[in-house]
Protein backbone atom coordinates (compact mmCIF):
# COMPACT_ATOMS: atom_id res chain seq x y z
CA UNK A 1 0.00 0.00 0.00
CA UNK A 2 2.39 2.72 -1.14
CA UNK A 3 2.32 5.93 -3.13
CA UNK A 4 4.86 8.56 -4.15
CA UNK A 5 5.32 12.17 -3.26
CA UNK A 6 7.61 14.22 -5.50
CA UNK A 7 9.11 17.59 -4.62
CA UNK A 8 11.50 19.06 -7.19
CA UNK A 9 14.02 16.23 -7.83
CA UNK A 10 13.26 14.39 -4.56
CA UNK A 11 10.99 11.37 -4.58
CA UNK A 12 9.51 9.94 -1.37
CA UNK A 13 7.63 6.70 -0.85
CA UNK A 14 4.67 7.12 1.50
CA UNK A 15 1.97 4.92 2.92
CA UNK A 16 -1.41 5.06 1.17
CA UNK A 17 -4.52 5.51 3.29
CA UNK A 18 -3.34 8.62 5.13
CA UNK A 19 -4.14 12.19 4.17
CA UNK A 20 -1.72 14.56 2.45
CA UNK A 21 -1.17 16.71 5.54
CA UNK A 22 -0.17 13.74 7.63
CA UNK A 23 2.20 12.43 4.95
CA UNK A 24 3.84 15.85 4.62
CA UNK A 25 4.25 16.10 8.36
CA UNK A 26 6.06 12.77 8.46
CA UNK A 27 8.35 13.96 5.68
CA UNK A 28 8.93 17.23 7.60
CA UNK A 29 7.66 19.29 4.67
CA UNK A 30 5.62 22.30 5.90
CA UNK A 31 2.24 22.04 4.17
CA UNK A 32 2.14 25.84 3.90
CA UNK A 33 5.22 25.81 1.67
CA UNK A 34 3.78 23.59 -1.05
CA UNK A 35 0.73 22.92 -3.19
CA UNK A 36 -0.18 19.28 -3.73
CA UNK A 37 -1.33 18.10 -7.15
CA UNK A 38 -2.56 14.73 -8.40
CA UNK A 39 -2.94 14.03 -12.11
CA UNK A 40 -2.44 17.73 -12.77
CA UNK A 41 -5.25 18.82 -10.42
CA UNK A 42 -4.79 20.74 -7.16
CA UNK A 43 -5.86 18.79 -4.10
CA UNK A 44 -6.46 19.88 -0.52
CA UNK A 45 -4.40 18.52 2.35
CA UNK A 46 -7.27 16.44 3.77
CA UNK A 47 -7.28 14.31 0.61
CA UNK A 48 -6.60 10.63 1.26
CA UNK A 49 -3.60 9.24 -0.63
CA UNK A 50 -4.58 6.15 -2.63
CA UNK A 51 -2.38 3.23 -3.54
CA UNK A 52 -0.21 4.01 -6.55
CA UNK A 53 -0.88 7.76 -6.36
CA UNK A 54 1.83 10.10 -7.57
CA UNK A 55 1.45 13.37 -5.66
CA UNK A 56 3.52 16.18 -7.14
CA UNK A 57 4.28 19.11 -4.88
CA UNK A 58 4.72 22.63 -6.22
CA UNK A 59 7.08 24.66 -4.04
CA UNK A 60 5.64 28.10 -3.40
CA UNK A 61 8.36 29.95 -1.50
CA UNK A 62 10.32 32.46 -3.48
CA UNK A 63 12.40 35.45 -2.64
CA UNK A 64 15.88 36.56 -1.97
CA UNK B 1 -13.24 19.04 1.48
CA UNK B 2 -16.06 20.87 -0.26
CA UNK B 3 -16.28 24.41 -1.59
CA UNK B 4 -17.94 26.74 0.93
CA UNK B 5 -19.92 28.37 -1.86
CA UNK B 6 -21.17 25.54 -4.07
CA UNK B 7 -20.27 22.21 -2.43
CA UNK B 8 -18.12 21.13 -5.39
CA UNK B 9 -14.76 19.63 -4.50
CA UNK B 10 -12.42 22.27 -3.04
CA UNK B 11 -9.00 22.77 -4.65
CA UNK B 12 -7.61 24.95 -1.86
CA UNK B 13 -8.04 25.11 1.87
CA UNK B 14 -7.20 28.49 3.38
CA UNK B 15 -6.97 27.47 7.01
CA UNK B 16 -6.45 31.04 8.24
CA UNK B 17 -9.93 31.91 6.94
CA UNK B 18 -11.44 28.44 7.54
CA UNK B 19 -12.32 28.62 3.86
CA UNK B 20 -12.16 25.93 1.20
CA UNK B 21 -13.02 26.88 -2.40
CA UNK B 22 -13.41 25.12 -5.74
CA UNK B 23 -11.44 26.32 -8.77
CA UNK B 24 -14.14 28.64 -10.14
CA UNK B 25 -14.94 30.26 -6.82
CA UNK B 26 -11.28 30.65 -5.89
CA UNK B 27 -10.54 32.37 -9.22
CA UNK B 28 -13.45 34.69 -8.54
CA UNK B 29 -12.55 35.29 -4.87
CA UNK B 30 -8.94 36.43 -5.45
CA UNK B 31 -9.78 39.41 -7.71
CA UNK B 32 -12.71 40.37 -5.45
CA UNK B 33 -10.45 40.42 -2.41
CA UNK B 34 -7.75 42.30 -4.32
CA UNK B 35 -10.29 44.99 -5.19
CA UNK B 36 -11.27 45.16 -1.52
CA UNK B 37 -7.63 45.70 -0.46
CA UNK B 38 -7.06 48.31 -3.19
CA UNK B 39 -9.99 50.28 -1.81
CA UNK B 40 -9.28 49.66 1.88
CA UNK B 41 -5.73 50.99 1.65
CA UNK B 42 -6.61 53.63 -1.00
CA UNK B 43 -3.98 52.26 -3.35
CA UNK B 44 -5.21 53.70 -6.66
CA UNK B 45 -8.33 54.31 -8.70
CA UNK B 46 -9.48 53.26 -12.20
CA UNK B 47 -8.32 56.67 -13.46
CA UNK B 48 -4.71 56.09 -12.44
CA UNK B 49 -1.99 54.91 -14.80
CA UNK B 50 -0.40 51.91 -13.14
CA UNK B 51 3.00 50.38 -13.73
CA UNK B 52 3.35 46.75 -12.60
CA UNK B 53 6.87 45.59 -11.74
CA UNK B 54 7.04 42.22 -13.48
CA UNK B 55 9.71 39.62 -12.78
CA UNK B 56 8.25 36.65 -14.65
CA UNK B 57 7.43 35.00 -11.31
CA UNK B 58 4.04 33.85 -10.06
CA UNK B 59 3.23 36.87 -7.89
CA UNK B 60 3.89 39.68 -10.34
CA UNK B 61 2.24 37.91 -13.27
CA UNK B 62 -0.77 36.96 -11.12
CA UNK B 63 -1.02 40.59 -10.00
CA UNK B 64 -0.93 41.87 -13.58
CA UNK B 65 -3.57 39.31 -14.56
CA UNK B 66 -5.85 40.39 -11.69
CA UNK B 67 -5.48 44.12 -12.42
CA UNK B 68 -6.19 43.45 -16.10
CA UNK B 69 -9.33 41.49 -15.18
CA UNK B 70 -10.42 44.29 -12.84
CA UNK B 71 -10.00 46.63 -15.85
CA UNK B 72 -7.31 48.85 -14.40
CA UNK B 73 -4.94 50.63 -16.79
CA UNK B 74 -1.84 48.62 -16.00
CA UNK B 75 1.35 48.34 -18.07
CA UNK B 76 4.27 46.10 -17.12
CA UNK B 77 7.94 46.87 -16.46
CA UNK B 78 10.48 44.09 -16.78
CA UNK B 79 14.09 44.70 -15.74
CA UNK B 80 16.64 42.42 -17.40
CA UNK B 81 19.20 41.73 -14.70
CA UNK B 82 21.52 39.54 -16.77
CA UNK B 83 21.47 36.63 -14.31
CA UNK B 84 22.25 33.29 -15.84
CA UNK B 85 23.28 30.92 -13.05
CA UNK B 86 23.53 28.03 -15.50
CA UNK B 87 19.78 28.00 -16.10
CA UNK B 88 19.37 31.12 -18.22
CA UNK B 89 17.33 32.61 -15.37
CA UNK B 90 16.89 36.13 -16.80
CA UNK B 91 16.24 34.89 -20.36
CA UNK B 92 13.53 32.56 -19.12
CA UNK B 93 11.89 35.16 -16.89
CA UNK B 94 11.84 37.62 -19.81
CA UNK B 95 10.27 34.98 -22.04
CA UNK B 96 7.49 34.30 -19.47
CA UNK B 97 6.81 38.03 -19.07
CA UNK B 98 6.76 38.73 -22.82
CA UNK B 99 4.53 35.76 -23.54
CA UNK B 100 2.11 36.84 -20.80
CA UNK B 101 1.90 40.38 -22.24
CA UNK B 102 1.56 39.25 -25.87
CA UNK B 103 -1.29 36.81 -25.19
CA UNK B 104 -3.27 39.54 -23.40
CA UNK B 105 -2.27 42.43 -25.66
CA UNK B 106 -0.65 44.33 -22.77
CA UNK B 107 2.22 46.80 -22.92
CA UNK B 108 5.51 45.58 -21.43
CA UNK B 109 8.41 47.99 -21.00
CA UNK B 110 11.76 46.18 -20.97
CA UNK B 111 14.89 47.75 -19.48
CA UNK B 112 18.01 45.68 -19.95
CA UNK B 113 20.58 46.62 -17.32
CA UNK B 114 23.56 45.54 -19.45
CA UNK B 115 22.34 47.51 -22.46
CA UNK B 116 21.49 50.59 -20.41
CA UNK B 117 24.39 50.65 -17.95
CA UNK B 118 27.06 48.51 -19.62
CA UNK B 119 27.15 45.68 -17.06
CA UNK B 120 24.84 42.98 -15.77
CA UNK B 121 23.82 43.02 -12.10
CA UNK B 122 26.32 40.28 -11.14
CA UNK B 123 29.06 42.22 -12.98
CA UNK B 124 28.12 45.48 -11.26
CA UNK B 125 28.06 43.70 -7.90
CA UNK B 126 31.52 42.24 -8.43
CA UNK B 127 32.95 45.75 -8.53
CA UNK B 128 31.57 46.80 -5.16
CA UNK B 129 32.36 45.82 -1.59
CA UNK B 130 28.64 45.41 -0.78
CA UNK B 131 27.97 42.98 -3.61
CA UNK B 132 31.14 40.98 -4.05
CA UNK B 133 29.88 37.95 -2.13
CA UNK B 134 26.23 38.16 -3.09
CA UNK B 135 24.66 40.53 -5.62
CA UNK B 136 21.25 40.75 -3.88
CA UNK B 137 21.73 44.14 -2.27
CA UNK B 138 23.09 45.70 -5.49
CA UNK B 139 20.19 44.05 -7.34
CA UNK B 140 17.59 45.53 -4.97
CA UNK B 141 19.21 48.98 -5.11
CA UNK B 142 19.31 48.92 -8.93
CA UNK B 143 15.72 47.68 -9.33
CA UNK B 144 14.37 50.36 -6.98
CA UNK B 145 16.19 53.09 -8.86
CA UNK B 146 15.15 51.87 -12.31
CA UNK B 147 11.52 51.32 -11.29
CA UNK B 148 11.29 54.85 -9.88
CA UNK B 149 12.98 56.36 -12.90
CA UNK B 150 10.81 54.63 -15.49
CA UNK B 151 7.58 55.28 -13.59
CA UNK B 152 8.36 58.98 -13.20
CA UNK B 153 9.73 59.54 -16.69
CA UNK B 154 6.79 57.83 -18.34
CA UNK B 155 4.17 59.55 -16.21
CA UNK B 156 2.74 56.65 -14.19
CA UNK B 157 0.75 57.53 -11.07
CA UNK B 158 1.66 54.46 -9.10
CA UNK B 159 4.10 51.57 -9.21
CA UNK B 160 2.70 48.26 -7.96
CA UNK B 161 4.65 45.20 -6.90
CA UNK B 162 3.60 41.60 -6.32
CA UNK B 163 4.68 41.39 -2.66
CA UNK B 164 2.47 38.86 -0.90
CA UNK B 165 1.81 38.39 2.81
CA UNK B 166 4.68 35.93 3.23
CA UNK B 167 7.07 38.52 1.78
CA UNK B 168 5.71 41.20 4.09
CA UNK B 169 5.70 38.93 7.16
CA UNK B 170 9.29 37.82 6.47
CA UNK B 171 10.48 41.43 6.16
CA UNK B 172 8.56 42.36 9.30
CA UNK B 173 10.07 39.40 11.15
CA UNK B 174 13.61 40.38 10.12
CA UNK B 175 13.10 44.03 11.00
CA UNK B 176 11.58 43.12 14.37
CA UNK B 177 14.42 40.74 15.24
CA UNK B 178 16.78 43.65 14.73
CA UNK B 179 14.41 46.40 15.94
CA UNK B 180 14.97 48.44 12.82
CA UNK B 181 12.65 51.29 13.74
CA UNK B 182 13.01 53.22 10.51
CA UNK B 183 12.16 50.22 8.36
CA UNK B 184 9.26 49.23 10.62
CA UNK B 185 7.89 52.74 10.38
CA UNK B 186 7.99 52.65 6.58
CA UNK B 187 6.58 49.14 5.99
CA UNK B 188 3.08 49.58 4.65
CA UNK B 189 0.69 48.46 1.87
CA UNK B 190 1.19 51.93 0.33
CA UNK B 191 4.37 53.98 0.24
CA UNK B 192 3.66 57.60 -0.50
CA UNK B 193 6.03 59.49 -2.80
CA UNK B 194 7.47 61.65 -0.03
CA UNK B 195 10.17 63.08 -2.28
CA UNK B 196 9.92 64.51 -5.76
CA UNK B 197 12.28 61.84 -7.10
CA UNK B 198 10.06 58.98 -5.97
CA UNK B 199 6.88 57.46 -7.30
CA UNK B 200 3.97 56.25 -5.16
CA UNK B 201 4.11 52.48 -4.54
CA UNK B 202 1.44 49.95 -3.62
CA UNK B 203 1.28 46.22 -2.86
CA UNK B 204 -2.21 44.93 -3.73
CA UNK B 205 -1.35 41.29 -2.85
CA UNK B 206 -0.03 42.07 0.62
CA UNK B 207 -2.78 40.13 2.38
CA UNK B 208 -2.64 36.94 0.31
CA UNK B 209 -0.51 34.00 1.36
CA UNK B 210 2.22 33.03 -1.10
CA UNK B 211 0.53 29.66 -1.45
CA UNK B 212 -2.66 31.34 -2.66
CA UNK B 213 -0.81 33.28 -5.34
CA UNK B 214 0.91 30.12 -6.57
CA UNK B 215 -2.49 28.38 -6.67
CA UNK B 216 -3.98 31.32 -8.55
CA UNK B 217 -1.19 31.26 -11.17
CA UNK B 218 -1.49 27.49 -11.61
CA UNK B 219 -5.28 27.48 -11.85
CA UNK B 220 -5.26 30.40 -14.31
CA UNK B 221 -2.69 28.58 -16.44
CA UNK B 222 -0.16 31.40 -16.13
CA UNK B 223 3.28 30.21 -17.21
CA UNK B 224 5.76 31.62 -14.71
CA UNK B 225 9.40 31.02 -13.92
CA UNK B 226 9.39 28.22 -11.38
CA UNK B 227 13.11 28.15 -10.72
CA UNK B 228 14.39 30.46 -8.05
CA UNK B 229 16.97 33.15 -8.73
CA UNK B 230 20.29 31.25 -8.39
CA UNK B 231 21.55 33.93 -6.00
CA UNK B 232 18.66 33.46 -3.56
CA UNK B 233 20.05 30.19 -2.20
CA UNK B 234 20.51 30.66 1.54
CA UNK B 235 18.72 34.02 1.55
CA UNK B 236 17.56 35.17 4.97
CA UNK B 237 14.10 36.03 3.66
CA UNK B 238 13.55 32.42 2.58
CA UNK B 239 14.73 31.16 5.96
CA UNK B 240 12.29 33.51 7.71
CA UNK B 241 9.47 32.35 5.47
CA UNK B 242 10.20 28.74 6.32
CA UNK B 243 10.21 29.54 10.04
CA UNK B 244 6.92 31.40 9.75
CA UNK B 245 5.39 28.52 7.80
CA UNK B 246 6.28 26.14 10.61
CA UNK B 247 4.49 28.43 13.01
CA UNK B 248 1.55 28.66 10.61
CA UNK B 249 1.29 24.87 10.42
CA UNK B 250 0.66 24.72 14.19
CA UNK B 251 -1.31 27.94 14.43
CA UNK B 252 -3.29 28.64 11.26
CA UNK B 253 -3.58 32.37 10.75
CA UNK B 254 -0.39 33.22 12.69
CA UNK B 255 1.29 34.92 9.70
CA UNK B 256 -1.79 36.95 8.83
CA UNK B 257 -2.27 37.98 12.44
CA UNK B 258 1.40 38.98 12.77
CA UNK B 259 1.15 41.31 9.77
CA UNK B 260 -2.31 42.75 10.40
CA UNK B 261 -1.70 43.38 14.09
CA UNK B 262 1.51 45.18 13.12
CA UNK B 263 -0.41 47.46 10.75
CA UNK B 264 -2.99 48.07 13.48
CA UNK B 265 -0.33 48.80 16.09
CA UNK B 266 1.29 51.26 13.71
CA UNK B 267 -2.03 52.99 13.13
CA UNK B 268 -2.50 53.17 16.90
CA UNK B 269 0.77 55.05 17.19
CA UNK B 270 3.06 52.30 18.48
CA UNK B 271 5.89 53.73 16.43
CA UNK B 272 7.05 57.28 16.90
CA UNK B 273 6.60 59.71 14.04
CA UNK B 274 9.56 59.38 11.74
CA UNK B 275 11.48 62.41 12.99
CA UNK B 276 14.24 60.01 13.93
CA UNK B 277 14.57 59.08 10.31
CA UNK B 278 13.99 62.46 8.76
CA UNK B 279 17.49 63.05 7.66
CA UNK B 280 18.54 65.80 5.35
CA UNK B 281 17.44 64.27 2.07
CA UNK B 282 18.94 65.76 -1.05
CA UNK B 283 18.15 65.05 -4.66
CA UNK B 284 20.70 63.08 -6.65
CA UNK B 285 22.12 65.40 -9.33
CA UNK B 286 22.00 62.59 -11.87
CA UNK B 287 18.63 60.84 -11.39
CA UNK B 288 16.76 63.16 -9.01
CA UNK B 289 15.98 60.44 -6.49
CA UNK B 290 16.57 61.07 -2.77
CA UNK B 291 19.96 60.53 -1.24
CA UNK B 292 21.52 61.22 2.12
CA UNK B 293 25.10 61.40 0.98
CA UNK B 294 27.01 63.49 -1.55
CA UNK B 295 25.71 64.65 -4.88
CA UNK B 296 25.06 61.20 -6.35
CA UNK B 297 22.77 58.52 -4.92
CA UNK B 298 24.12 55.03 -4.24
CA UNK B 299 22.91 53.64 -7.55
CA UNK B 300 24.36 56.44 -9.66
CA UNK B 301 27.65 56.16 -7.76
CA UNK B 302 27.62 52.45 -8.55
CA UNK B 303 27.14 52.90 -12.29
CA UNK B 304 29.65 55.76 -12.39
CA UNK B 305 32.18 53.52 -10.66
CA UNK B 306 31.48 50.79 -13.18
CA UNK B 307 31.98 53.21 -16.05
CA UNK B 308 35.27 54.44 -14.57
CA UNK B 309 36.54 50.90 -13.98
CA UNK B 310 35.71 49.67 -17.46
CA UNK B 311 37.20 52.67 -19.25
Amino acid sequence: MTAKIILRDQEYEVRAGQNVRSALKKLDIPAESVIATREGELITDDEIIREGDVIKLVAVISGG
Amino acid sequence: MKCRKCSQKAVINMRQHKLGLCKDHFLEWIPQQTQRFIEKYRMFTPEDNILVAVSGGKDSLALWDILHRLEYKADGLYIGLGIDGGSGYSDESLRCSQQFAEVRGLKLIVVDVKERYGSTIPELAQKTARGRDKPCSVCGLSKRNIMNRVARQQGYDVLVTGHNLDDEAAVLFGNTLNWLGGYLQRQSPVLEADHSGLVRKAKPLCRFYEREMAAYALLRGIEYIYEECPHSVGAKSIYYKELLNRLEADRPGAKLHFYLSFLQAKENGLFAPPEIETQDLKSCVSCGQPTTAGELCSFCRLVELDYAVSR
